[in-house]
């Protein structure tokens, strides 16, 4: 019996349309746009001018406080324009845009072909180090790594990797798995000494048994990592599902898996720390898979960061005719875009088609009490509650109905017969209940402040 | 037969002569003092408990009218100014005059002014909406049109037109409570004042991109131009971040700007018909069947003009 | 190029549909409907025709003339409340009356709430006990099955009670009953639905492999009959039945399978189903044994649905991370 998570859970038709695909290397454009953007927290500080020309894996932005992370140039070329441009959501974020000229490197980054196994840096060394080289949460989540990895000595008892990619049609880290191993593994020892931890599982969905295979067989001469086989279930890959499924551990309403002892870190933040740590070398360009049914040949591709959209797509064979949804990420949790020209990001996964057919919701019809949703719920919650208190903006019934537990996975749209937006509903009354837990958090402890002086 | 109904009838007395001496006694040992005038208050109040007022309820205005010392500067956002007077004269003291207010639309963005470039497909709700994507537009600032201000509405005094997309707002009905502002995720609706006989005169766009984006986005957007300003003789119009802004307590509704606008962004309301070519300057202070506020609204105007003079 | 698409996440579903679910309880309960008309022939058919035409045929003129809203008679839940109606009557009874059950069940039980799913109680169990209440003796005259001169008789439920009533024993009334096997295939007199409990099962196999229902209620309901039934029948097998006579007799498995689980009308976490289905079972079997109606089941579901609203308040499902108190 496969282990997996104790609560909920779908079965999202896979739909590995890129399965088996191998990585290809894209060209790189003619001209790239580097948001300043492109993790959680605030935005990095620009430290390059208009004209300046920069080198492959140069630092063109500074990171801005503790939750932030640096950006590097991915090309070499000169900086045409600092400006705004509108983002996947619509919104204006600024960006760095430079034309391409030849391909530079940065002399510090080390390009030479063979895989560097002796990690001679110390723990403190290899966090800052990956602050440095900009490594955020490859998963879609963007969390700037080095924040997760700031634990004290000994507080961490097990490192998790994130092998699930339990989103449907997302074959990027599968792939990386397959043909990346070692430098993956080399990733993972990385980050084993950074945590000074000896223990660490790789969790993997069963339906990649090659990389499952592959990965055990190399992982024999690496002590301390294994590779663990997980029941197909989504989403398996949310933090603490996994943790769940890997370690039986659950993580309490509100704490971090650091709490149970645990920290997670996905595939390919593994193997993009190895590059970091082991070569030298900066975040600048990340496998992102390209698929979809209305795509000639769904594929895998390295990609610079700061490609446009649409060039990744033309890449497949064309842009098709029939496409009415592009999707940054998943289908479970990506974002649809609203225009082609917004450029791959550090947490760009993968990008996804739809067709005019897939990309429309179903009707909306009057909730028939069917409980699918609380029993799809992998957060024990009742969505169907949450969802109508939030409509309804009775934002204390939320909180006490847990709304903040919500990891926004989807689950519950997914299986509701009514096609309710249920998580449209609940994820607008988490950011609202979460706004009045902060104010709440940040008053108690002014007023706790205040009678300390006293 | 007789004996039982007489039992009956002698028993419930009792049990009811009981409890009616247990109540009073009672009532008596735990009256609550509660100034009587709340309640009259409260009567006075409308009862839509929207929060307008800045207290929670009617019930929480009328408790704290009783309690203030000076209640000018507090007062129901949806009562008349008689109401206003009424309660004043229960509390005996003086209401402040208020000046008339009333939401509008800032956006022009119609279906055809502003041409849909995406198809907006989750759940119908502004803040749903805005949360996630910057509208189904190229005007990532202006109205959405998924009617979260109706919903706040608690005078239904807001619509969403059919026609245009955009909400309306019942003059009659509006008590410029501020529910709909609150509740807007785009900030597209403001509390202005009514204006004599209703007149008004607003910048209908909020779009703060450069002039040629906001253009290609709705061909009703306010470009920045700056052409309104220049034009404003009392100094009522500002320009900043690319849209202009109507300063309502210095605004002379002489309704140059809005023949001067390029793009027509400026709207106007309740106006005679306008005379060809040259633009009648109304006097509402001359006009006999203006309301008994308008006169004051006026002379506070030319006050802050004078202000402004020294 | 037309506009492209923008919505919140996910962007895939599950194909579930509102329709899927009622014409899956439909499919359900075909082998039961075939059992019916099989042995009560025509007269079954024509009140299984009558209750479902007069079901939708309400829906649509309530929601066309008085509410004035899109009509939903093609999702199927009209169709479903009229077939299980018509599976809790007996197949003699007047027309005119079934369609009064009908206006009863969608009118009052079904759209004075706000139609689908915002009931509160079981549409098709509130047209029933409306009709029981108001028209006993039509609604309680069952036709025995084959019987061809259209002889009615009581069910071994009414049976029991009135044997019981008058001072006999059970060993003494069971002589008079058909045996279990016979109750099982539906050799037994009683309403459309009840008669053929295998049929019933081969229904609940089907709801579950579909996953349109989950197993707690109908076992909850069914164990705690046996439980209680059994508990009563150790302590004095003379006064009181078998379980097994219970569970096979009456709306047992018909209320157990199909009238309970009604999504609206039960709760939503598997905790509150399955105290909704031990107060179902014990409330029925307290009926059955100690009240005054033979049958206890339609009465149980509608007490328990009116608790529903409360079971939810109370029930809530196992949080991630919670730890056990």
């Amino acid at each position: 019996m496969l282990k997996t998570f104790s609560i909920g859970g779908i079965h999202p038709a896979e739909n590995k349309l890129s399965a088996g695909t191998a990585i290809q290397r894209l060209p790189i454009p003619s001209e790239v746009m580097i948001p300043l953007s492109q993790h959680i927290g605030a935005p990095a500080q620009p430290i390059v001018a208009v004209g300046d020309t920069v080198l492959t894996g140069q630092l063109i932005a500074q990171a801005n406080g503790f939750v932030s992370a640096n950006v590097h140039s991915s090309v070499s070329g000169k900086v045409t324009k600092i400006e705004e441009y509108t983002d996947g959501n619509g919104y204006k974020k600024t960006a760095i845009v430079i034309a391409v000229d030849g391909d530079e490197w940065d002399p510090s980054v080390d390009r030479s072909p063979g895989i560097k196994r002796d990690i001679s840096l110390t723990p403190e060394e290899i966090v800052n180090k990956i602050g440095e080289m900009g490594i955020v949460g490859m998963g879609g989540a963007t969390f700037p790594a080095k924040v997760k990895l700031s634990v004290k000595p000994g507080q961490c008892q097990v490192l998790i990797i994130n092998g699930v990619e339990c989103e449907p049609y997302l074959t990027a880290d599968h792939q990386l798995m397959v043909e990346k191993g070692d430098e993956i593994l080399i990733g993972i020892k990385v980050l084993m000494k950074a945590l000074q931890v000896d223990k660490a599982i790789i969790g993997i969905e069963n339906n990649k048994r090659d990389a499952i295979d592959h990965l055990s067989k190399l992982a024999a001469s690496y002590p301390g990592i294994s590779v663990q086989a997980l029941k197909l279930k989504y989403p398996q890959g949310g933090e603490k599902q996994l943790i769940d499924a890997c370690t039986g551990r659950q993580v309490a309403s509100g704490a971090l898996p650091i709490s149970v002892g645990a920290v997670v870190q996905n595939i390919g933040t593994a193997y993009a720390i190895y590059e970091a740590v082991q070569k030298n070398k900066p975040l600048i360009e990340r496998v992102v898979c390209v698929t979809g049914k209305p795509l000639q040949r769904p594929s895998n591709f390295i990609v610079r960061i700061g490609t446009p959209i649409r060039t990744v797509i033309e890449a497949t064979g064309g842009i098709p005719a029939d496409y009415g949804k592009v999707i940054g990420g998943g289908p479970m949790m990506g974002r649809a875009l609203t225009n082609l020209e917004v450029p791959v990001i550090k947490g760009t996964s993968g990008i996804l088609l739809m067709s005019k057919a897939e990309s429309k919701r179903g009707e909306v019809s009057n909730c028939i009490r069917c409980a699918k949703c609380v029993s799809a719920c992998p957060m024990g919650l009742e969505p169907y509650l949450i969802s109508r208190l939030s409509e309804k903006l009775m934002w204390d019934e939320c909180e006490v109905n847990k709304i903040a537990d919500c990891i926004e996975c989807g689950s519950c749209n997914y299986t509701c017969p009514s096609n309710r937006p249920l998580l449209d509903y609940i994820r607008m009354g988490k950011a609202k209940v979460m706004g009045i837990m902060r104010a709440r958090a940040a008053a108690a402890k002014a007023a706790a402040e205040s009678a300390q002086k006293q | 037969m007789i004996n039982t109904i007489l039992i009956t009838v002698a028993v419930l007395a009792a049990i009811g002569l009981a409890a009616a001496i247990i109540l009073y006694f009672v009532s008596q040992k735990f009256k609550v003092v509660e100034d009587p005038r709340i309640g009259e208050i409260e009567s006075l109040l409308p009862g839509a408990n929207c929060g307008g007022c800045g207290f929670p309820g009617c019930r929480g205005l009328a408790e704290a009218l009783t309690k203030a010392d000076d209640i000018s500067g507090m007062g129901c956002p949806g009562s008349s100014a008689e109401v206003m007077a009424q309660i004043a004269k229960i509390l005996g003291k003086e209401a402040s005059a208020k000046v008339p207010q009333i939401a509008v639309v800032r956006c022009k963005g119609t279906c055809q002014n502003r041409q849909k470039t995406l198809e907006y497909d989750g759940a119908k709700s502004c803040a749903i909406a805005s949360a996630n994507f910057a509208g189904d537009t190229g005007c990532s600032f202006g109205c959405l049109g998924y009617g979260d201000c109706v919903t706040a509405c608690r005078f239904d005094a807001i619509q969403i037109d059919s026609a245009t997309g955009l909400p309306v707002v019942d003059e009659a009905k509006c008590t410029s409570c501020g529910a709909c502002v609150r509740a807007c995720p785009k900030q597209v609706i403001e509390i202005r004042n009514k204006g004599p006989r209703n007149m008004r005169v607003w910048v209908s766009c909020i779009n703060k991109d450069k002039g040629a984006v906001a253009r290609k986005a709705c061909t009703a957007a306010c470009i920045g131009c700056g052409k309104c300003a220049k034009e404003c003789a009392f100094g009522a119009i500002t320009v900043e971040n690319n849209v202009a802004y109507i300063d309502f307590t210095k605004c002379k509704l002489c309704r140059k700007c809005v023949a001067d606008c390029p793009t027509k962004a400026i709207s106007e309301i309740n106006f005679p018909p306008r005379k060809e070519p040259a633009a009648e300057v109304p006097k509402p202070e001359t006009k006999p069947e203006v309301k008994a506020e308008a006169p004051k609204e006026a002379a506070q105007d030319k006050t802050e003009q004078i202000k402004e003079q020294k | 190029m037309s506009n492209l698409t923008i919505s919140p996440s996910p962007h895939v579903h599950s194909a579930d549909s509102v329709k899927r679910n009622m014409y899956g309880v439909i499919i359900a309960l075909l082998p039961a409907l075939a059992a019916s008309v099989w042995f009560f022939g025509t007269g079954a058919l024509c009140v299984l025709l009558t209750s479902i035409v007069s079901c939708i045929v309400i829906e649509f003129l309530i929601q066309k003339f008085i509410l004035k809203v899109p009509t939903t008679i093609s999702d199927g839940s009209a169709a479903v409340t009229g077939l299980i109606l018509a599976f809790n009557l007996p197949s003699n009874l007047p027309i005119w009356i079934i369609i009064i059950g009908a206006v009863v069940a969608i009118g009052i039980g079904k759209m004075t709430f706000g139609g689908l799913g915002q009931n509160i109680a079981n549409p098709a169990i509130l047209g029933r006990v409306f009709l029981l209440v108001s028209f006993p003796v039509q609604m309680t005259s069952w036709p025995v099955p084959g019987a061809i001169d259209g002889s009615t008789g009581p069910t071994p439920l009414g049976l029991m009670k009135e044997g019981l009533r008058s001072g006999k024993s059970v060993s003494e009334i069971i002589d008079k009953l058909p045996s279990n096997v016979d109750m099982l295939m539906g050799q037994m007199g009683g309403s459309l639905g009840e008669v053929a409990a295998i049929c019933l099962l081969i229904g609940f196999a089907f709801l579950l492999i579909r996953r349109i229902i989950t197993w707690h209620i109908p076992v909850t309901i069914l164990a705690t009959m046996a439980i209680f039934s059994g508990i009563l029948n150790l302590y004095d097998p003379e006064a009181y039945a078998t379980p097994l006579f219970h569970i096979l007799t009456g709306g047992a498995l018909l209320g157990a399978i199909f009238m309970a689980t009604d999504y609206a009308t039960s709760p939503m976490t598997p905790k509150g189903m399955i105290v909704y289905g031990i107060g179902i079972g014990l409330i029925t079997i307290l009926i059955r044994t100690f009240g005054a109606y033979p049958e206890g089941m339609s009465f149980a579901i509608l007490i328990m649905n009116v608790a529903t609203p409360l079971i939810n308040k109370y029930c809530k499902p196992k949080r991630f991370g919670e730890v056990a108190k």
